[in-house]
């Protein structure tokens, strides 16, 4: 009995997550004038939203935007994260720990602080309407520098020496020796950073005026903000679906490795 | 042997100019911002402590940190509530336990901007989902987003559904971290299920809890891109955000300065905030 009310509590809780999603799609697909009838069977299907959207925007492109971007992103903080993360952890220096302090410390440094210079930053490079101006700032990050170094910790020193010995310079080490053992944490890093760059909003919308350089989560933005979803419910939705598509059939083969990833970020923090 | 020395060096190289460019030198001039006005095409113009002065006087500002504390304040303990909750049914034998899990976490990875868009649709006053149940049970339609003492809640509603998934998988960690004997113990003494929870769970998940609030509370300090396309921060100002607030005046009306006064000023908020709770979380321990 007691297992009975716990099931119905949980078909309702993923009811509860699940179903606007699918009524999402549905409603994307169904006739303007029956979106509000809230049923998830419309009288019959269509496409005219996406059409409609995509005469106006130009979500293809966005969503080749968005890819370089997430993806120069994400092999940035990998490549950058590890040699920071290896130093740390394998070398001795002087001003090791300083540095580690230092990258503990902009951590906790709210982003509010740094917006307003570091757009005027990227006015004076002149990367206003660039893809470096997404790319650039975010090619570090503290918290995967952490992951690396507590990472790299746990392999074992012999791996490293047997490496030395056969000539190994430092970055062949890294790159050749500790990836392929390292394996779930550059899972885990890649699926937190390319999430992170993939949802960003407030910075695009700052540094990327040119409609056909805009991110995906950018350019849907501005259009449901903007007059020029003419207030039709459809087109608004059918952009969304498209925004969401990707992610979600990407956590569809792979939903426990997001799930790990992003629990993970949440206890380093 | 001095290339040796050098390598490590070499290695983290990339990390201190990029701290240099992006972290530290805005952190610096935003703190001299705060002393000018400027709109990024004229000179930058000294202006003393104007900007701190209207910083105080300014409603508006006010209203966001105002705002920042509804959102808080529904928002937390409803997060902590429902999930704790769902983690503590996930945690009991039982089957499909897996899908489960996903479909509550699927908010967590979609992007914010869709769940508003499509939030924005249920919220709706004439044919929204929300309004058409309430119709359908006989009660009166709310104004989810056009009422002024209404929409902050909304939001926070929102947020909730959209991070609660995250959270009930960091309690479900925690809740696995309980020894089995305990309850075992608890059991043979003839306790209840509820004495169960409040005496043995809920102390031994105190850490788990007490970095939900942490991260909501840093979540909420940054929320932008909900009022953003629901409301514009309306109405009456009733869901502006700090964060919108800063956008508004640095991108809107280019008053640099002004804008990097609220943002300094802002941050300087949530360091002592996050520093209290940290506190707190070290007093327990």
């Amino acid at each position: 009995m007691k297992k009975v009310i716990f099931y119905l509590l949980l078909i309702t809780g993923a009811l509860i997550f699940i179903y606007p999603f699918v009524w999402m799609i549905s409603a994307s697909l169904a006739p303007e004038n029956e979106i509000s009838n809230l049923t998830l069977f419309p009288s019959t299907f269509t496409i005219d939203s996406y059409k409609l959207m995509i005469d106006k925007i130009p979500i293809g492109q966005s969503l080749i935007n968005s890819l370089i971007v997430s993806s120069s992103v994400t092999l940035g903080v990998l490549i950058f994260g590890s040699m920071v993360g290896y130093a740390l952890s394998r070398m001795e220096f002087r001003g090791r720990d300083l540095i580690f302090y230092i990258i503990i410390f902009t951590m906790t440094l709210p982003f509010q602080i740094t917006l307003i210079p570091q757009y005027i930053i990227i006015v004076q490079f002149g990367w206003v309407d660039s893809f470096l101006a997404l790319i650039v700032p975010y090619l570090m990050n503290a918290l995967s520098i952490i992951m690396f170094r507590q990472y790299f910790k746990s392999i074992p020193q012999d791996l490293i020496d047997a490496a030395r010995i056969d000539g190994c310079g430092e970055l062949r080490i890294i790159f050749r020796i500790l990836w392929p053992n390292s394996v779930p944490a550059l899972i885990t890093i890649g699926i937190i950073t390319f999430m992170a760059s993939w949802n960003e909003v407030l910075w695009p919308l700052i540094v990327i005026r040119d409609e056909s350089l805009m991110t995906m989560p950018q350019l849907v933005t501005l259009f449901a903000v903007g007059g020029r979803a003419e207030s039709q419910l459809g087109v608004k939705l059918a952009a969304a679906v498209m925004l969401a598509l990707p992610i979600i059939i990407a956590y569809l083969f792979f939903q426990k490795y997001f799930i790990q990833s992003m629990a993970s970020s949440g206890i380093k923090e | 042997m001095l290339k040796k020395q050098l390598t490590p060096y070499l290695l983290v190289s990339p990390y201190l100019l990029h701290l240099a460019v992006f972290v530290a030198f805005p952190v610096v001039f935003s703190i001299v911002l705060t002393f000018h006005k400027w709109n990024i095409i004229s000179p930058m113009e000294y202006v003393g402590l104007t900007n701190y002065v209207r910083l105080f006087k300014d409603a508006t500002f006010l209203k966001s940190l105002i705002n920042t504390c509804i959102f808080l304040a529904i928002h937390i303990p409803l997060q902590i509530i429902v999930a704790l909750f769902l983690a503590e049914v996930l945690n009991q034998k039982i089957k499909f336990r897996g899908f489960f899990r996903a479909a509550f976490f699927l908010p967590v990875i979609v992007s914010g901007v869709v769940v508003t868009i499509l939030w924005q649709q249920l919220f709706g006053y004439d044919s929204g989902m929300f309004n058409r149940l309430l119709v359908t049970i006989g009660l009166d339609k709310i104004g989810w987003l056009t009422d002024p003492n209404v929409a902050m809640t909304s939001i926070a509603l929102m947020a909730t559904w959209k991070n609660v998934g995250l959270y009930i998988v960091l309690f479900l960690v925690g809740l696995q971290t309980v020894p089995a004997h305990y309850y075992e113990a608890a059991e043979l003494e003839g306790a209840t299920h509820t004495q169960k929870f409040f005496k043995i769970t809920l102390p031994m998940i105190n850490p788990t809890i007490f970095m939900v609030v942490i991260l909501s509370t840093i979540g909420g300090f940054s929320l932008f891109i909900e009022p953003y396309i629901m409301t514009g921060g309306g109405p009456l100002n009733s869901t502006i955000s700090a964060v919108l607030y800063i956008y508004k005046q640095g991108f809107f009306y280019y008053h640099m300065g002004y804008s990097a006064t609220l943002g300094f000023f802002f941050a300087m908020i949530i360091l002592l905030v996050v520093m209290i709770q940290k506190r707190f979380v070290e007093k327990d321990k």
